[in-house]
């Protein structure tokens, strides 16, 4: 019982206080897999807060914990960091810049 | 003894906030004031004493080690030196110097993050101002794609929603604030306005935006986006843009790393310009780190081009998309890289980083970073501002000199790239 | 020591014109020739060459906030023109707008030792510090701006003179700068609210001074603290049909007081007709009215072909960008001004350019005092500081003028005076306009000559004439290439460039001031400072180990 949403990455003080922890910290990694979308969205996958998922993107795959969040239904946010990073390709357009926001990913609950 | 230093600058961020006070005893700062939680830790998490260098996860000594980062360099037939952005200027203007006698590529974090801001820049141009002239005059402020109170926390405080200046004396009170995002965002929430876009259709907003502006005659057709933004809302909005005295719009990443990339910023930057026939407008791009505005400079005035250079044919040529750094991994074009006060490791596309992995680097960073526990060799370097000395300069150019308070226990990244640049071959 | 022998010397601030004479240095300087023989004497082969003193640039943009913005943005002006690495020596890239390095490199082989940039806002004096840092072969200098400085304008509105003066010492020194400059007093201001000034007596909005008031009360200030070099003025109304008007004004306003119109060019201009919006040379009415003064000047020629504007005009570079679309920087600078950068074309085939053409050149050649006058083109603004032979050799050659006055649009060839003006320039003229001069008005002494105490900065130039007598240009291009391209360099001393290529790289000194300063000013400074500024008092001012290489050029004492 998949959905397919659009995932955006982003920055976070709990991202960037882990990082500050140190990058292979305990809280860095739990800020870093922090995922969140819309209550509608975390009830059509039947899962609790903080519920693990696995996410897929046509770049790879990362095993996150979903959370609800005040965001519109469709947008999953994951903040920066080595599990955004296995999503997100290393295609540019031409531009250097990598698609860091509104790569389509499927997301099933675990 | 304790001692106490203040007006130091922190240069986690591209605030560059100059009003931290620092207390420091032995050696070691035990306390920040001022400083937003970025800061207290950029400060208080580092540990100055001096760390021995690793060649390959193993430690070893300062000659040892800078032997071997001369021969991965000189070894390397395309070098890439990349980052840049926490470094100091000086340290900045010696690593372009040694890419230049490389003929290396040189690249800095801009292109995983401001790139397109300049290549928007390069098209159409860029109306802007300095971050004071916001707190002194702005009565409407845009943030289009960004979310300070993650990215730069105190610059509501310190620059623009709630600071007081000459002509806005009343602060928040004296200002219209708009957001606009793909969420709700902590800033967006203490709004007057909120515009809710569809994930990548910014430039159709913008573009819908300046038509508005220019009074063109719209009317809503089914099947056509509009960014799940209705025209009503947005004719609102051109109306408060051009009926504001002095409006300063802020954009980040939400524009840079999505559909479009530069094309988004560049209709920004086209709205910007137009405003100015009805009233003042300007632009400041949320630079992120402290010092990507200082990279951005040097490479520019030493070299012609903000970031994406290859010096390979013994001058200077501009490439983003060729030259920029996940490209040339994605291509396997560097053979090796010297990476520069920034954590590639951890930021890039996976693909990028495991590339990265793949080739000899040499990693100068005060911290042990992803990317300098995978490194071949690992420097550490001392800390811009904390125990090194130089300038930064800040999002919006303005050059700020660092006052570092502590005694400088390990070399600067600016000596140890003045040693390579000794050390490798003409 | 090096003896530079048997060249024609042309030093017309010691009157010497072409003379075959002898050269001595040692230790930097010009010295007498010694009485007796010397032992290692290194001698550097003069004959068949002109030996003129290294040339002196006082108004240029090459460094700092404004010039770097330009560089970034246009890529397209570098792809073209790019300088590979050679040795030591950097590469670079450029055309309009070059890098630093190359910038440095490009004044050196030109003969030039001496280049001010001539404007920063203070609080980006740090980073054009930087970048003169990086500007290597010639002595250089800072002009910071201040004509639409909130603490300045608080100060004049209130009167209070000893105060400005203070302030005026205390931001020299706290910049590093050389001179005091002024870009269209309070035009800047009014800008940030949308508007500009048109006249001396307008207001400007919220501080209720005047661009006249503040013009007197800057130029006293700078007089009073000795300052080697006037002020330093960009007018107001700047490429108007009504500036040549203005012009005349802002001269009798600062006659007595002391100043150097800068780019005069550019802001002398008439109506072409009555009611026209289109402009025409009026520089035969501001040449006369200059010559009833003690004001110095210089030209701001323009070139055909591209250039990249770029100055602290706010209002003027958006109103460029709303005439040709251009793509278009502004800067607004908190409590200092601002400026703008923005592409541009002088094409001979459109009115308005072979207008500004005309009018640079009938500015040289009817002011006729050359001492008064030094040759720019506000690079690059009127075009690149590398087309400077090109201008001296219209100004020595007649015929080669007339043949580009012939493809200038027949209207505007008839109704103008140029093409009557048969005034050729000769050598020791040229030398004044690009040596002696400006020196003089920058107050450098020890400059644009090579009387004994002179630094030793000296260019040779293979021989600009062929039949052995001095100062007439004969061909073409003998003339333009021997004067494009130094033969050989010295500068401080060192034999830096040899048959035309660089031979060693030096970095040059940074010219600055220290004037005279009342230290109870401070106090009363920072506590205003926070109003105006987002930097904290302490982190503004550069301390000494920012600009290296320094050397201090005295305030006489009034």
């Amino acid at each position: 019982m998949g959905l397919r949403l659009v995932l955006v990455t982003g920055r976070t003080l709990e991202q960037a206080a882990g990082m500050h922890k140190g990058k292979c910290s305990e809280e860095y990694r739990a800020a870093v897999s922090r995922g969140e979308i819309a209550p509608e969205n975390l009830a059509a996958l039947s899962l609790a807060e903080g519920g693990a998922a696995l996410l897929r993107t046509e770049h790879g795959t990362a095993e996150v914990r979903l959370f609800s969040a005040d965001l519109p239904a469709g947008l999953l946010f994951l903040p920066l960091g080595p599990f955004a990073n296995t999503l997100v390709g290393d295609e540019t357009e031409g531009t250097g810049m990598p698609s860091f926001k509104g790569i389509p990913v499927e997301v099933e609950p675990l | 003894m304790t001692e106490r230093t203040e007006h130091v600058t922190c240069t986690f961020c591209g605030c560059l906030c100059d009003d931290i006070t620092v207390e420091h005893e032995d050696g070691r700062i035990s306390s920040v004031s001022r400083a937003c939680p970025n800061g207290r830790a950029h400060f208080l998490d580092y540990a100055p004493a001096p760390h021995l260098p690793r060649i390959r996860g193993e430690e070893a000594s300062w000659e040892e080690a800078l032997a071997e980062a001369t021969r991965i360099l000189n070894a390397a037939r395309s070098p890439l030196l990349y980052g840049l952005s926490s470094a100091s200027t000086e340290a900045i203007r010696k690593a372009v110097s040694l890419a230049d006698r490389l003929g290396a590529f040189v690249d800095s974090t801009s292109s995983v993050c401001h790139g397109p801001t300049g290549l928007a820049m390069q098209a159409v141009g860029e109306p802007t101002c300095t971050l004071g002239e916001v707190r002194s005059r702005a009565d409407l402020l845009l943030f289009w794609g960004c979310n300070p109170a993650a990215s730069h926390p105190r610059h509501f405080a310190r620059y623009s929603t709630t600071a007081k200046g000459r002509f806005v004396p009343e602060g928040r009170k004296g200002r219209t604030v708009i957001f606009v995002d793909v969420r709700l965002t902590p800033g967006a929430r203490s709004a007057d306005l909120f515009l809710r876009v569809d994930p990548g259709c910014d430039f159709e907003v913008l573009t819908t935006l300046r038509a508005l502006v220019r009074e063109k005659p719209l009317r809503e057709q089914e099947g056509v986006c509009l960014g799940g933004v209705s025209l009503g809302v947005l004719r609102d909005v051109a109306t408060r843009l051009k009926s504001c005295r002095y409006g300063v719009a802020f954009m980040g990443m939400g524009l840079t790393m999505t559909r479009g990339r530069d094309v988004n910023v560049a209709e920004l930057f086209r709205l910007v310009a137009e405003l100015n026939t009805y009233t003042r407008f300007s632009v400041i791009p949320m630079r992120g780190h402290g010092n990507v505005t200082g990279a951005d400079q040097v490479l520019t005035w030493q070299s012609g081009f903000p970031f994406a250079v290859s010096y390979a044919r013994g001058y200077p040529r501009y490439g983003p998309g060729e030259f920029t750094a996940v490209d040339l991994l994605r291509r396997g074009d560097a053979d090796a890289a010297l990476i520069l006060a920034s954590d590639p490791a951890a930021h890039f596309p996976s693909r990028a980083a495991a590339r990265l992995a793949s080739i000899p680097t040499v990693v100068l960073d005060p911290e042990e970073s992803l990317t300098a526990r995978g490194a071949t060799v690992w420097l550490p370097t001392g800390k811009a501002g904390i125990d090194v000395p130089g300038s930064a300069y800040r999002m919006d150019g303005v050059p700020l000199r660092l006052r570092p308070f502590l005694a400088p226990r390990r070399p600067s990244d600016e000596e140890i790239l003045g040693r390579l640049l000794e050390e490798v071959a003409p | 020591m090096i003896r530079i022998r048997g060249g024609r010397v042309v030093d017309p601030a010691n009157g010497v014109d072409g003379e075959v004479r002898d050269l001595w240095i040692r230790e930097g300087r010009i010295v007498a020739p010694p009485p007796e023989p010397v032992p290692d004497v290194e001698v550097l082969d003069a004959e068949g060459m002109v030996v003129l003193p290294g040339g002196v640039d006082l108004h240029s943009h090459v460094a700092g906030g404004k010039e770097n913005l330009g560089r970034k943005l246009r890529p397209e002006d570098h792809r073209e023109h790019v300088r590979p690495r050679e040795g030591s020596l950097r590469s670079g890239s450029g055309f309009t707008v070059p890098s630093t390095f190359l910038s440095g490199y490009l004044y050196a082989e030109m003969g030039y030792t001496t280049v001010m940039e001539a404007a920063s806002a203070p609080l980006f004096a740090r980073h054009a510090q930087e970048e003169l840092e990086d500007l290597p072969m010639v002595d250089k200098g800072l002009f910071i701006t201040l004509g639409n400085n909130h603490f300045v304008l608080e100060y004049l509105a209130r009167g209070e003179e000893e105060l400005l003066r203070n302030y005026v010492a205390w931001l020299l020194r706290a910049t590093g700068a050389y001179a005091a400059k002024v870009v269209n007093p309070g035009g800047v201001e009014n800008w940030k609210w949308g508007r500009n000034v048109s006249s001396l007596d307008e207001e400007v909005l919220s501080f209720g001074v005047t661009p006249r008031k503040i013009l007197s009360g800057l130029a006293e200030s700078v007089r009073k603290l000795g300052l080697p070099h006037p002020l330093h003025v960009h007018g107001i109304n700047l490429g108007q049909t009504r500036s040549a008007g203005t012009t005349v004004d802002t001269a009798k306003t600062l006659d007595g007081l002391g100043g150097h119109l800068c780019h005069l060019q550019f802001l002398s201009y008439e109506e072409a007709s009555e009611g026209s919006s289109l402009f025409r040379s009026a520089a035969s009415r501001v040449a006369t009215a200059l010559e009833a003064t003690t004001l110095s000047l210089d030209v701001g020629q323009i070139v055909f072909g591209g250039a990249t504007t770029m100055t602290s005009d706010g209002p003027l570079e958006y109103a460029l960008h709303r005439l040709t679309g251009a793509k278009w920087i502004n800067d607004d600078v908190e409590g200092e001004g601002g400026g703008g950068v923005l592409p541009l074309s002088y094409d001979r085939r459109s009115r308005l350019s072979a207008e500004q053409w005309i009018t640079g050149l009938e500015l040289f050649l009817l002011l006729r005092d050359p001492w008064r006058l030094a040759l720019t083109t506000d690079h690059p603004n009127g075009g690149p500081f590398f087309c400077y032979p090109q201008i001296m050799r219209l100004l020595m050659d007649r015929s080669y003028r007339e043949e580009v006055i012939a493809t200038l649009p027949p209207k505007v060839r008839s109704g103008a005076l140029l093409p009557s003006l048969d005034r050729e320039y000769s050598l020791s003229e040229i030398a004044v306009i690009t040596r002696a001069a400006p020196a003089r008005i920058l107050g450098l002494r020890n400059k644009g000559h090579l009387g004994i105490g002179a630094d030793a900065d000296v260019a040779l130039y293979d021989q600009v004439f062929t039949d052995g007598t001095p100062c007439r240009c004969a061909k073409y291009p003998s003339c333009r290439r021997a004067l494009s391209r130094v033969r050989h360099l010295v500068k401080g001393g060192e034999v830096v460039i040899r048959d035309g290529k660089i031979v060693k790289e030096v970095s040059g000194r940074r010219l600055c001031v220290i004037p005279p300063f009342d230290e109870s000013l401070e106090p009363r400074l920072r506590k205003q400072f926070s109003e105006t500024y987002s930097v904290a008092f302490e982190n503004y001012a550069l301390e000494e180990g920012e600009f290296p290489h320094r050397e201090v050029v005295p305030c006489s004492k009034t």
